[in-house]
């Protein structure tokens, strides 16, 4: 009775502002009658209307797509170039200044020469959200990989253990905290950029839909998009934490361990 | 105390398992350079239990990393069973004196003691009885499906004794590996290595910097001098077997040969 009465007030900490914030909302936008806050009752009717289901397919999927294979992109080709820096001295020092060159340029800045390159096609969305959030997992990546205890590395040697055994159960466990906190970096990275991208230059997706409401003055419309996109943002961090929360049980475990010792 | 069960002291002709000549070991080079190792030579013989003792900083630890193929030496060398080690023999297997950092933390008991198998062409079934085998030996059997840092600093050394076991090496060095655990738990350990060394016949290099521990578990002890750090003497231990925590340190042999070695010791 106890863990229920205590889970239930720690759900009634986490809750209480969004809750106050959503009855404040619906309350204020029924009666305040601007023209750029509409009705919370409205918006709920045309995010219904929108996104379930009439536009899920035609630009909601489209978005989720794009973000999916670029992110996707952007993780493998991210761990893949850490590990092989940080473990080839050569290729980290011939390849380190134009990584800490091209991470500081705003991704937004190369959609013009995107949009040149490779047109307005989901191609083009897919290749700007891999490309900006590719370095934050490739730093974290050659970080972890590097800052790794050397004890291990004898370990390995000693042991002969190599290839892909040495790959998948000592290097990137051992740099799995580190990677992932750059997964999350690029997460955050890839989404932003998938609704700019789509902002910017095209014709589906949430991002376009959105833009365009505001452009058109669909105010409700835009709200609507706003709302999706700030759920999914949200979704998306939390089915992360989720994940990574299961990947790294050995990394909290052993660190309460460690401080109840 | 546990009684333990080791071999009869190893005769003389005892086939060589372990031969370093003329070991050297510089750090750095011209008017930086830093001898660590300067000429060491000893032997160690198949089944026997050597123990290799000095004051810190002599350059043992050095010495585990020539021996274990982890570090080239700059002169001279060190063979097992004849052939020079440039690497890490598969026959070798290494205890290291940190358990918390060279048991991976996020594998299981039993995933740590089978990952070094896994490349050496074993069998999953083998695997599995040699991870039993193991473990039991050292008394974790209960605790395959746990994850190290979920174990005593104590019985995290048992777990990496445990997969230098499994590994069946035919030797086992051991770099200081009870130098961080409380004493009750280090006499238990030392006792653990009698009994495997018995049970495994396999031949020990055990480096440590506590002479007692050095007499109590060697059939030879090495006692190295310091910077550069040279073999001062090797004195064979010929107490009685099987040794006892308190019958053996009883005996005045077992004094008299502490007083010798911390007598070299304290000479530098």
């Amino acid at each position: 009775m106890k863990a229920v009465s205590t889970r239930l007030r720690s759900l009634a900490v986490e809750l209480w502002l969004p809750v106050l914030v959503v009855v404040v909302w619906w309350f204020w936008s029924g009666s305040a009658g601007l023209q750029f806050y509409p009705p919370l009752s409205e918006i709920l009717v045309r995010f219904q209307e929108m996104w379930l289901f009439d536009q899920f397919v035609s630009d909601v999927l489209p978005s989720l797509r794009n973000l999916l294979v670029g992110y996707t992109l952007a993780a493998l080709v991210g761990i893949a170039c850490g590990v092989i820096m940080a473990q080839l001295p050569i290729a980290r020092r011939a390849l380190e200044p134009i990584v800490h060159f091209l991470r500081s340029v705003p991704p937004v800045a190369l959609v013009p020469l995107a949009i040149l390159l490779l047109g307005f096609g989901p191609g083009m969305k897919m290749t700007i959200i891999a490309f900006s959030a590719v370095f934050a997992t490739l730093i974290a990546t050659l970080d972890g990989v590097r800052a790794a205890d050397p004890v291990l590395a004898e370990v390995t040697r000693v042991y002969r253990i190599s290839g892909r055994d040495r790959l998948l159960r000592v290097t990137l466990p051992a740099a799995a905290p580190q990677i992932l906190g750059g997964l999350q970096v690029s997460l955050v990275i890839a989404f932003v950029v998938m609704i700019t991208s789509e902002m910017l230059a095209s014709t589906e997706g949430i991002g376009y839909l959105t833009i365009l409401a505001q452009q058109t003055f669909a105010i409700t419309d835009m709200w609507a998009g706003m709302l999706l996109l700030g759920l999914l943002g949200y979704l998306f961090n939390r089915l992360f934490t989720l994940a990574e929360r299961r990947i790294l049980h050995w990394h909290t475990g052993m660190r309460e361990q460690a401080k109840t010792a | 105390m546990t009684e333990v069960v080791t071999e009869p002291n190893v005769p003389q002709q005892a086939e060589r398992r372990l031969t370093i000549e003329g070991l050297c070991k510089t750090y750095g080079s011209g008017s930086n350079a830093k001898t660590v190792l300067d000429g060491l030579t000893f032997d160690v013989n198949a089944g026997e239990f050597v123990c290799i003792v000095g004051p810190s900083g002599a350059g043992k630890t050095t010495l585990l990393k020539c021996l274990s193929g982890l570090l080239p030496p700059t002169s001279g060398r060190a063979c097992l069973d004849g052939e020079a080690i440039t690497g890490p023999p598969e026959k070798l297997a290494l205890v290291f004196q940190e358990y918390t950092r060279s048991l991976m933390p996020w594998l299981t008991v039993e995933k740590n003691i089978t990952l070094p198998l896994r490349n050496k062409g074993v069998s999953k079934r083998e695997r599995g009885e040699r991870t039993r085998e193991a473990l039991e030996a050292v008394s974790l059997a209960d605790s395959r499906r746990h994850y190290p840092w979920q174990l005593s600093g104590g019985m995290q050394q048992r777990v990496a004794i445990a997969r230098a076991l499994a590994y069946q090496p035919e030797v086992l060095v051991m770099d200081e590996p009870f130098a961080s655990v409380d004493a009750q738990t280090r006499f238990e350990l030392e006792d653990l290595a009698q009994r495997v060394r018995a049970q495994f016949g396999v031949t020990v290099v055990f480096v440590t910097h506590d002479i007692d521990e050095a007499v109590y578990l060697a059939d030879r002890v090495v006692v190295l001098g310091s910077s550069p750090c040279r073999v001062r003497e090797i004195i064979p231990v010929n107490l009685a077997a099987p040794r006892d925590q308190v019958r053996t340190k009883a005996d005045p042999a077992f004094t008299e040969l502490r007083s010798r070695v911390f007598e070299l010791i304290r000479k530098g």
